[in-house]
């Protein structure tokens, strides 16, 4: 190995939580529990269409089913309205609200 | 049930699991042409009202997305249709994309069927199918109810066999 330095890099620091001003980010998609979607199957759908791990996944489908209902996203209007027509397609039942 | 193979989810079908897909997808693929009407609660729970208290801006959203989610379920319960024997035992054979395609068409075959039925988060469906074999094992709801737990089964078996995501 070469004696090469490696360059030295400072810690990003991340901010704790999502600071989005709350006018930018004033719209919501709610999935809603119904007796027939397998949780297996829901978990998949937020992991293949949302891209959140399956950790995250999992959390939001429990949150459905135990609370009857979850938030899966948020973000501009039309943005939500077309996630939760990609959920129609997948079967969940979903809805767009204000935040 | 599924299993996979690389990239290759395949299943060895019985000629009475082709008849059942073929008749649950031939059912969706009926209810989203011919048969399609608002007011249908089967319709209403596979196009919910993206505003459920503004109904008026849920119709508007409905005029320019309900075609293609139409076309869409059509599409994947076609998927089913083509991918089976025409009539006869045999194997299936799907790649990523048919399997994603049967997973989403199952469970709108299992949307429909459950609010046929009455299915509802207290059902027990164990419960419910002794309760309809003791009022009459020949029922179409001995049927229905079994075909509903078959495709549960058969839903859960393609999760199953799904490479992780992560």
């Amino acid at each position: 190995m070469g004696g090469m330095a490696l360059p030295q890099v400072a810690p990003v620091e991340m901010p704790e939580v999502e600071e989005v001003p709350e006018v930018d980010r004033p719209w919501v998609t709610i999935v809603w529990d119904d007796p027939v979607n397998l949780m297996s199957y829901v978990t998949w759908v937020f992991q293949k269409l949302f891209g959140y791990s399956r950790e995250k996944a999992e959390a939001l489908m429990l949150d459905v089913h135990n609370k009857g209902k979850a938030v899966v996203s948020s973000g501009a209007r039309e943005r939500m309205e077309l996630d939760a027509s990609q959920l129609h397609g997948y079967g969940l039942w979903a809805t767009v609200d204000r935040a | 049930m599924f299993r996979r193979n690389g990239s290759e989810w395949f299943a060895a079908f019985a000629i009475d699991e082709v008849r059942v897909l073929r008749k649950v997808a031939g059912e969706v693929v009926d209810l989203l042409t011919d048969g399609f009407a608002h007011g249908d609660p089967v319709v209403d729970r596979l196009f919910p009202d993206i505003y459920p208290d503004r109904p008026e801006d849920s119709q508007e959203f409905r005029q320019y997305t309900e075609g293609e989610l139409k076309t869409g379920k059509i599409d994947q319960a076609g998927a089913i249709l083509a991918a089976l024997p025409d009539d006869g035992p045999g194997e299936v054979r799907l790649d990523a994309e048919t399997a994603e395609a049967w997973l989403r068409a199952i469970n709108d075959a299992r949307l429909a069927m459950a609010i046929r039925l009455g299915i509802s988060q207290d059902t027990d469906l164990g419960d419910e199918l002794d309760d309809a074999v003791l009022h009459d094992p020949a029922s179409s709801r001995v049927f229905q109810l079994s075909v509903y737990a078959y495709l549960g089964y058969l839903q859960e078996s393609l999760l199953n066999a799904l490479p992780e995501i992560d």
